[in-house]
């Protein structure tokens, strides 16, 4: 992940509106071919971020290259090498889903064919379906398609699967997968943490402004997050759990203990990312909440923007 | 949903801001004509008044008659130019306005501002798609004042010459002033407040639905001030014998200065429209 030229590249990225801070200091960097995940909270600065690299909002202070590119000055040619799949939509849609995609083609040099993009999205049976006649599920498919047609060398995919069935979810991972093998760069943000782990290559976790950690998707979170657990039921009914590097050796000796009883609703469960990612967010909100003078704030649902102001380390 | 791949074509040339400004006609033309409202409020309102004004008022008898009470022109005949004034600042203002404010706030304008279309190209659209229909209406408009009422149109000659200018000249500077005005409301919802009323009080004062030459002068003045007087104006001098011009504020067309008042809110309305027009608000 060291290539000598990411396809983006963020250093120390801060964002103000006002005094409140949405973004205090965060830094990464994409590899040509990359998939990468932002994963983090509601209003924790994952969109002010990605809209600052698609050129939507301006910085107040740090570095940021896109396509070696400054995006405060990303004239059209820069543009026509971008994807953007944004997070909300909610136009008129008077065009059908043929109609919208031949036209966008056309603001493109090298776009990809439209039938060919109808049917990676699922689409076939909409093509003449005018955009307002269509469910948000589809709708969502259309933003994807229209993201994808300039055939881009880096796509920005913000929260691309809301409202997706599950059926449509895995058609949609398919298609990213596609997307993946033909060289497309990817910056992904989700709330679906299954996606980023489908997905993505590497994944940055983000909760008020700040990255609290960042690595690949097997190894985020550190190798003591990621400590199996063992759960059973005791014959009392009660549920236990124990965390163990030797799951394997801690069963046969729960079995041997119990007489070579089968113990009943045995689990052994490899945390996943989502328990590595609610973990760390857990984590940084404990180490905030002593300071904040204002009542707690809990969970995903914390109030945007953060405000860092005084934060501990 | 899987993709099949084609192999990566050689980079064609980027498309031309002509080229893609015109599909971009293509594209507005037909959203234009797919949205009930706008078709009803910009297109086809000038019919309706025509005809309500045509079906209330005629039978008062033609207006500007002489002392005997021969000659002049019908109801119709007489609000015709108001209605043709009306549908080019109804076709350029309040479309545009509402439009461009309406995809500001419903994220269509912040999707084209991440492909790489061009903004002349979105402009040469917009206006593109403000003359088709304009022209359109004012065709349409043409045709049933001349065979479902019956008015006398002029023959060939100088003065569909100026219809000609006027008409080009007011749609593109309604056309402008409409991009510019589309910056005041602060969401789609509220630019029908905004819009609406300003378009509706300048039809009132600038001689489209009262008889200009009845306004008290005060009204006048402050009616010279914007464009739509000066529209229906000119489009009086086109339709209306020469014997109604002494009831115009000077006593004359004053073609000269339809010509200047117009070329001054298009330069205005231009100048405005570069200054003011964002694909999204950025730090809001």
């Amino acid at each position: 992940m060291t290539s000598p030229d990411p396809v983006v590249q963020v250093r120390n990225l801060h964002k103000s509106y006002g005094n409140l801070t949405a973004v205090a200091g965060v830094s990464f960097s994409i590899a040509a071919g990359e998939t990468f995940a932002l994963l983090g909270p509601n209003g924790a600065g994952k969109s002010t971020t990605i809209e600052i690299l698609e050129g939507y909002r301006n910085r107040t202070g740090g570095e940021v290259s896109v396509l070696g590119v400054d995006p405060r000055h990303g004239a059209l040619a820069w543009k026509s090498r971008l994807g953007i799949v944004l997070q909300t939509s909610s136009e008129s849609g008077n065009v059908t889903v043929v109609e919208q995609l031949r036209h966008f083609a056309g603001f493109y040099s090298n776009p990809r064919d439209v039938d060919e993009v109808i049917d990676a999205a699922g689409l076939r049976e909409k093509a003449t379906t005018r955009i307002s006649k269509l469910s948000g599920g589809q709708r969502r498919r259309v933003d994807v398609a229209l993201g994808i047609i300039g055939r881009p060398e880096l796509l920005f995919l913000d929260e691309p699967t809301t409202g997706f069935d599950p059926e449509a979810r895995h058609q949609f991972w398919d298609l990213i997968r596609g997307l993946k093998a033909e060289g497309t760069t990817i910056l992904l943000t989700t709330h679906y943490l299954d996606e980023a782990a489908q997905l993505g290559d590497r994944a940055g976790i983000i909760a008020g402004g700040q990255l609290i950690d960042i690595g690949s998707i097997g190894e985020i979170g550190g190798a003591d997050a990621r400590i199996p657990v063992v759960r059973w039921r005791e014959p009392s009914g009660l549920f236990r759990e124990e965390r163990t590097t030797a799951p394997a050796q801690f069963v046969a000796d729960l079995v041997a203990g119990g007489s070579g009883a089968e113990p009943v609703d045995l689990e052994v469960i490899r945390p996943s990312l989502e328990d590595v990612y609610l973990a760390l967010v857990r984590k940084h909100e404990a180490a905030l909440a002593p300071s904040a003078a204002a009542p707690s704030m809990s969970g995903a649902a914390a109030p945007q923007p953060h405000s860092t102001k005084g934060v501990p380390a | 949903m899987s993709l099949t791949l084609t192999p990566t074509k050689p980079m064609n040339s980027t498309p031309g801001t002509l080229v893609v400004g015109l599909a971009r006609i293509g594209y507005e033309t037909r959203v234009y004509f797919r949205s009930p409202d706008t078709v009803f409020f910009t297109f086809l309102f000038p019919f309706i008044m025509l005809g309500i004004f045509t079906a209330a008022f005629s039978a008062g008898g033609n207006l500007g008659t002489n002392p005997d009470g021969t000659g002049g022109v019908s109801v119709g005949a007489y609000y015709l130019p108001g209605m043709l004034a009306a549908g080019m600042l109804l076709s350029g203002v309040q479309n545009l306005a509402m439009d461009i404010a309406g995809e500001k706030s419903d994220g269509t304008l912040k999707r084209l501002g991440g492909t790489p279309l061009s903004p002349i190209s979105y402009f040469i659209g917009k206006i593109g798609q403000v003359f088709v229909t304009a022209t359109l209406q004012a065709a349409l408009l043409l045709l049933v004042a001349r065979f479902a009422l019956g008015i006398d149109l002029p023959a060939f000659g100088d003065r569909w010459l100026v219809f000609l200018w006027v008409f080009l000249l007011g749609v593109i500077t309604s056309a402008f002033v409409g991009i510019a005005l589309s910056a005041v409301p602060r969401s789609g919802k509220s630019a029908n407040a905004v819009v609406i009323p300003i378009v509706l009080v300048l039809q009132f004062i600038s001689g489209v639905y009262l008889q200009f030459g009845s306004l008290p002068d005060w009204m006048q003045n402050l009616a010279s001030v914007f464009p739509l007087k000066w529209m229906a104006q000119g489009m009086r001098s086109v339709f209306l014998p020469d014997t109604f011009a002494a009831v115009e504020q000077n006593g004359v067309w004053d073609l000269t200065w339809v010509a200047v008042a117009l070329g001054v809110w298009l330069v205005v309305g231009l100048a405005l429209s570069l200054m003011t027009f964002r694909w999204i608000r950025r730090d809001a």
